[in-house]
């Protein structure tokens, strides 16, 4: 796990070549404090700062093949390193190291750019084939490594992170008001858009290629559904979760190799429960677990997790995140997400990675993804309630479905029939609409709009988020069924975009720690899509094949659970104790105007009424949202803001001919 | 009633337009249809019943019927304020 930085092209003359990759990787060396490597050829340069998990005294990057023609940059595992290893050794190819990296030098040689769909792993890799001349980037299927690049002339540049694509003479940060948009409806920019004008992140599943004659960008993988129409016949629920729970268990085995021992993060919630009893086996010298507490009781859930720890037998600590850690946290998990945020959540991820490293651990298994994969969210409850509602648009007594379906909201428990019918109709979405189960969504925190600048809704007339969403989906789309479409759109956009980027990858390797996630091996993933959605999402049990798949690992009580959503205080973080300085400097009306983003006026009225007590979805995703956004702008716009630790480099090799 | 409605035109405005004149509602405009109030608002405007106006909700009144635009409020406000004034009499 690591941070990969690059170029390509004839921009960079040789001799600057060393001093802008040492500037560009320093910029990231938070993602790999162990070690640091240069590769430099003629118009080519590769940057790696390695955090060593796997092949600790060998696994030194940028790597080269035994002849010296290609040559790998790597950030994340490949999980099943250790059967290729064994094929390729029996198809001839000899190894050097011990590490998973090598792995893919051999693989590419034996299979060019298909090399990618033979790996099993969480990566981003750039890989330099000198014969020809030809630069490979890629990017893992569900999008937990991320990659970004920019073209300035005719040279590519590429980072793990933005920060470090900002060291590139001439590039400067500036704003793409669409992308704005785009974090005001689904949360986060949909690549290859991002925050940054200019600059692209290569989507998840995806292979970048560059050589003299040019670039191109493709996938190589995406999620796919069955015909809504097509049913797998015959197949029994308990067959079905036999397989679940095998698949399961290989791909917390895979996750579990590693030279370094690995941990897990434990909410007491369903999933991260399963991961925990899964990887118990496996870890040799016990297993230590991880969690975060909260003061609230509607946030905390350390009563599960202490039952979960018993069951266990694990080693446990947990922090504890009260509303001034997330207050003094929020502005450097800014810096780490590179982009606005809606919500405080990943502040808590920020600060319990950052135990996990003072603990002197570097890797943690996580239960993320078993939502997406297994229906787990409310947002797919939800669209089939809305469904139901729209076959009988009349009827009152559907609508108090949406009682059940969010006791944890105690605003709707008090709201009468028509009520509830008032708000979830009042607009009547067409259940043929791509994009139906998400609109609530996507109207709920589009309405913090109305806090944009009147130059900022000028700019932005007539471009609309959705419709930008509705090119990317694949042709078959209309053809699945509807809890499908729903899990497309989560796995394809939330997941990537905001859940493993701005709560996973980014607050994780702030501190050096690499996060792995068992449910979003492929072969899973690519399994429970196959899965009768009736048996995802039974009635109103969530991931019911799961529950049933794993009956036998967990505590009844844990096994049962409805599924509560991960969130934190949000507006409420700033308020409760002692108002950070930060706050009333950069939502005062000067700041704001000087932004230009959002009016100063409301914003100087959301401001007050948030100090009084915020109340909302909308009040709490705008005030986030524009606290967030000015404390990007302060930190990226203005080039002095982001500065790089003091982690000297253990050592320096240099390959290539300069 | 003219300044019932006024008064709560101010509130709406302050409180869910922060302040942005050119979406005051009409009397009759559906403050939910038009995304000027959510779930979580309504019981904004409820507080602000009982809080400014002094009139106590309770939770089978929470009804579009009479929360869903400013007339319908300030109707409903009226017919209680009339029904308190009864009370105090009797």
């Amino acid at each position: 796990m690591c941070g990969v930085i690059g170029y390509f092209g004839g921009e960079v003359p040789t001799q600057k070549a060393r001093h802008l990759l040492h500037r560009m990787a320093e910029s990231v060396q938070h993602r790999g404090p162990d070690d640091a490597g240069l590769y430099i050829g003629d118009g080519i340069g590769l940057a790696h700062r390695r955090l060593s998990i796997v092949g600790l005294a060998d696994g030194h990057q940028p790597m080269a093949n035994g002849e010296g023609s290609l040559v790998v940059c790597f950030n994340g595992e490949i999980f099943n390193y250790v059967e290729l290893r064994s094929t390729l050794e029996s198809r001839g190819h000899r190894f050097r190291t011990t590490s998973d990296t090598e792995v893919i030098l051999h693989l590419y040689a034996d299979r060019g750019d298909e090399c990618v769909g033979q790996l099993n792993g969480d990566f981003a890799f750039a890989l330099w084939d000198g014969l020809r001349r030809r630069l490979l980037i890629a990017r893992d299927r569900m999008g937990v490594r991320p990659l970004f690049y920019t073209r300035r002339e005719n040279t590519l540049f590429f980072a793990s992170e933005v920060k470090a694509l900002l060291g590139v003479p001439g590039l400067s940060a500036e704003m793409d008001p669409f992308a704005l948009d785009q974090v005001f409806t689904f949360w986060a920019p949909v690549p290859p858009r991002t925050i940054f004008k200019d600059i692209s992140e290569l989507p998840a599943g995806h292979i970048l290629t560059v050589d003299d004659g040019g670039m191109a960008v493709r996938p190589y993988w995406d999620l796919a559904f069955p015909d809504a129409a097509d049913r797998e016949a015959g197949r029994s629920e308990a067959d079905v979760a036999d397989e679940v729970l095998a698949l399961l268990d290989d791909a917390t085995a895979i996750r579990m190799r590693a030279d370094v021992p690995v941990g897990a993060y434990l909410s007491g919630g369903l999933d991260s429960s399963i991961t925990c009893a899964l990887a118990k086996p496996y870890a040799k010298s016990g297993l230590r677990t991880f969690s975060v507490t909260f003061g609230s009781q509607e946030h905390d859930e350390s009563a599960f997790q202490h039952e979960m720890v018993r069951a266990l037998g694990t080693e446990h600590s947990a922090i504890f995140c009260g509303p001034d850690e997330i207050a003094e946290a929020f502005p450097s998990v800014v810096l780490h997400t590179e982009k606005p945020v809606v919500r405080t959540a990943p502040a808590p991820l920020y600060l319990l990675s950052r135990h996990v490293r003072d603990e002197a651990m570097k890797v943690v298994l996580t239960g993320e993804g078993a939502d997406e994969v297994f229906a787990g969210y409310d947002i797919f409850k939800e669209a089939r309630v809305r469904h139901f509602c729209a076959r009988q648009p009349g009827s009152q007594r559907r609508w108090q479905l949406f009682r059940r379906l969010y006791p944890y909201l105690p605003g709707l428990q008090q709201q009468s029939p028509d009520a509830l019918a008032a708000y979830f109709g009042a607009h009547a979405d067409d259940p043929a609409d791509p994009l139906f189960s998400h609109r609530p969504r996507f109207r709920s925190t589009g309405a913090a709009k109305i806090f944009f600048s009147a130059a900022l809704r000028e700019e932005l007339a007539g471009y609309d988020a959705a419709e930008e969403l509705l090119s990317r989906l694949p042709a078959d789309f209309s053809r699945w069924h509807p809890l499908h479409q729903a899990q497309y759109l989560e796995t394809k956009f939330l997941l990537p975009d905001y859940i493993l980027s701005s709560q996973g990858d980014r607050m994780a390797m702030a501190h050096g720690v690499e996060g792995r996630f068992p449910f979003l091996d492929h072969r899973l993933v690519e399994l429970a899509a196959r899965i009768p959605p009736v048996m995802k999402l039974k009635g109103f049990v969530e991931k019911s094949i799961l529950r049933k798949a794993t009956a036998g690992l967990l505590p009844p009580s844990i096994n049962k659970r409805v599924k509560q959503p991960y969130r934190a205080p949000d507006s409420a973080s700033f308020f409760t104790g002692t108002e950070p300085d930060y706050v009333g400097r950069l939502l005062n009306r000067t700041a704001i105007e000087k932004t230009g983003l959002f009016n100063s006026l409301a914003t100087e009225k959301l401001l007050s009424k948030c100090r009084r007590q915020a109340n909302g979805f909308r009040d709490n995703t705008a005030f986030v949202g524009i606290l967030s956004t000015q404390l990007w702008h302060e930190a990226f716009t203005k080039r002095s803001a982001w500065q790089p630790g003091h982690h000297e480099p253990s050592r320096t090799i240099q390959y290539g001919d300069a | 009633m003219a300044t019932l409605n006024e008064e709560i035109r101010a509130f709406i405005v302050e409180s869910f337009l922060f302040g942005d004149t050119s979406r005051t509602p009409g009397d009759d405009d559906s403050l939910i249809e038009n995304d000027v109030v959510d779930s979580t608002g309504i019981l904004e405007l409820v507080a602000f019943v009982e809080d400014n106006l002094g009139i106590p909700v309770a939770d089978a009144e929470i009804l579009p019927a009479n929360f869903d635009s400013i007339a319908k409020l300030a109707a409903f406000v009226a017919s209680k304020r009339g029904g308190l004034q009864q009370d105090d009499a009797a």
